[in-house]
């Protein structure tokens, strides 16, 4: 079992799957009988974001703190006030769903100062080998290092959110590891764990594995 | 590439057109389908390519325009706004017959209207992309691997027929991901265009792109010979998927998005013994007509299911003549019709068990 700090930060390119681990790991706190808050910090995307799942997370008692006119036409990338809450420690956990790639990662940097004073903290950088911008190490690395320079924020370890939605198989996560630990090695960061779905995770013979289920679809 | 890769339809679309060779992007940003353009603007200039963003939606059609009179393989996309700023550039095209490739990752309209998923730009895609006599090639993908695939398709036919080609695609599709292959060089090599303006050497006489006939018998002549070849196409190029509709009573009609959640409706409708089967519609134009014909032997109702008003529907009554009872069933503005609600029309349209 993962032992997650009171703030955890996700940060990614774009479609590596931010959004599905930052539920799942606010449900697993959650579930463990903790006082959690997801935060949608993306100001980027228009669809397939962690304030379209509100119903779902209040349902699991989580609080969620998304900009103003998510799954609206707006397409404004406005944050609100209650944002500025979230980095004040306290003794609840605050999960952060923040945009891709270096863009979304702008919004980040409005909360810096607070987030580089934070001490209980994970800031993690998801990478998926299967996303064809970030297919290498060299690739990946590149994209943490412009996320950085907008936010004005470290990562402190890699997670290798590696998977090809339903098709992903067990061989499809041992040929991510290689990637994740180069990945990892290049940024000079140490590896938190690889997640895999329920349905395989059985089958894997893996040291630090985290499981997931598969939240964000389309609703077909 | 030519492996496995997780990509956002956006993202499919821009690089399967690098495949087909196309190394000339004009566009403009608009949600949602800005992830098309961001990924052409980084991979543009690492094959040697040009990524160029326009002042308007206009400029970057007339950018195509000119381009592809060159004989290269160029293209632009948008949303459903932006589209109707490029429709007078399209005219063009079709008028000058200049091939190229014109992609429309609909939202909610009419207006600004919103950016969510939509299909409510048939009617433009099919009857009106600009003004005057025309058709353009229309293909609606509905999984991004399909995506992949049309993009040649696309270009391989403007190519062939010397006319633009419209991707009609959705937001949902554009911005949802799905493993996919990318063959490398997935379309068949640019053809011969001798017609282009490209330079002569002084071996042949000089080409002329032009839309505009000084009599008004050369230009009856023109477009008249124009709809000779839109003839051939309609006869040659439809496409259309049919899913368990060998025996099935109720037929539903759908395209894109749409398709996609008709066919879970579908089985749905088959679990609870109703016969239903789905027709889905790959290219828009040509509308694939034989197909409808066909089923309407033996189907005793049609229904279209669209993001929309209910555009599409026309064309499903035309193709089978009204022989059948075609109703229809859509969500608009945005909204995504749900499995359940084609479900419960199915079962009003008298689905037997």
């Amino acid at each position: 079992m993962f032992e997650f700090k009171h703030l955890t930060i996700i940060l990614g390119h774009y479609g590596c799957g931010k959004t599905n681990l930052s539920l799942n790991i606010a449900l697993d706190i959650a579930r463990r009988g903790n006082k959690v808050t997801v935060a949608d910090l993306d100001v980027v995307n228009p669809y397939f974001r962690t304030g379209d799942y509100r119903e779902m997370l209040e349902k699991e008692g989580i609080k969620v703190v998304a900009p103003i006119f998510v799954s609206t036409n707006l397409d404004n990338p406005s944050l609100p006030a209650a944002m500025e809450d979230i980095f004040q420690p306290k003794d609840e956990y605050v999960v952060v769903d923040v945009g891709g790639d270096d863009a979304g990662a702008v919004a980040l940097g409005r909360y810096a100062r607070k987030i580089n004073e934070y001490k209980d903290k994970d800031i993690f950088y998801v990478v998926n080998k299967f996303r064809s911008l970030t297919s290498t190490p060299q690739d990946a690395a590149q994209i943490l290092r412009e996320i950085e320079l907008a936010s004005r924020i470290r990562a402190n370890a890699v997670v290798n959110n590696s998977h090809l939605q339903q098709l992903t198989a067990a061989e499809d996560i041992y040929s991510s590891l290689d990637y994740a630990k180069k990945t990892a090695e290049i940024l000079n960061l140490p590896l938190a764990f690889t997640t895999a779905e329920s349905k395989i995770i059985d089958g894997l013979d893996l040291d630090s594995v985290y499981e997931i289920q598969r939240i964000v679809k389309p609703p077909f | 590439m030519g492996e496995r890769f997780l990509m956002k339809g956006n993202e499919a679309l821009a690089e399967a057109a690098i495949q087909a060779g196309c190394r000339h992007f004009f566009g403009y940003p608009i949600t949602p389908q800005t992830e098309l353009a961001a990924y052409m603007s980084k991979k543009m200039p690492k094959v040697g390519g040009t990524y160029l963003q326009a002042e308007s939606e206009l400029a970057a059609a007339n950018m195509v325009l000119g381009c592809a009179s060159a004989g290269c393989r160029a293209m632009t996309s948008s949303s459903s706004p932006g589209i109707s700023l490029k429709t007078e550039a399209i005219s063009y095209m079709a008028g000058s017959d200049v091939p190229a490739l014109i992609i429309n990752v609909q939202r909610g309209g009419p207006g600004l209207g919103g950016i969510q998923p939509s299909q409510a730009d048939y009617w433009q895609a099919t009857k009106a992309t600009g003004h005057g006599d025309f058709q353009i090639l229309v293909f609606a993908p509905a999984t991004v691997q399909e995506m992949v695939n049309l993009v040649g398709k696309a270009f391989d036919l403007g190519d062939k027929y010397r006319m633009p080609a419209m991707i009609l695609a959705d937001g949902m599709l554009g911005q949802m991901m799905e493993p996919v292959e990318i063959p490398d060089g997935s379309s068949s090599a640019p053809c011969e265009k001798p017609w282009a303006t490209n330079g002569h050497q002084n071996k042949r006489e000089h080409n002329i792109i032009n839309s505009l006939y000084l009599t008004p018998q050369a230009l009856e002549k023109l477009v008249r010979e124009r709809f000779e070849r839109y003839e051939i196409i309609k006869k040659n190029e439809q496409m259309a998927e049919e899913y368990l509709t060998d025996d099935a009573d109720i037929i539903v009609v759908a395209y894109g998005a749409s398709a996609r959640v008709s066919h879970s409706a579908v089985d749905s409708a088959r679990q609870q013994g109703i016969k239903a089967g789905l027709i889905r519609p790959i290219t828009l134009w040509p509308f694939p007509t034989d197909t409808l014909k066909k089923a309407a032997q033996h189907a005793k109702a049609f229904l279209s299911v669209e993001m929309s008003m209910g555009q599409m529907v026309d064309d499903v009554r035309l193709a089978i003549d009204c022989s059948r009872p075609v109703e229809f069933y859509g969500r608009t503005g945005g909204m995504i019709p749900t499995p359940e609600e084609i479900l419960q029309q199915i079962i009003k349209l008298g689905g037997e068990k």
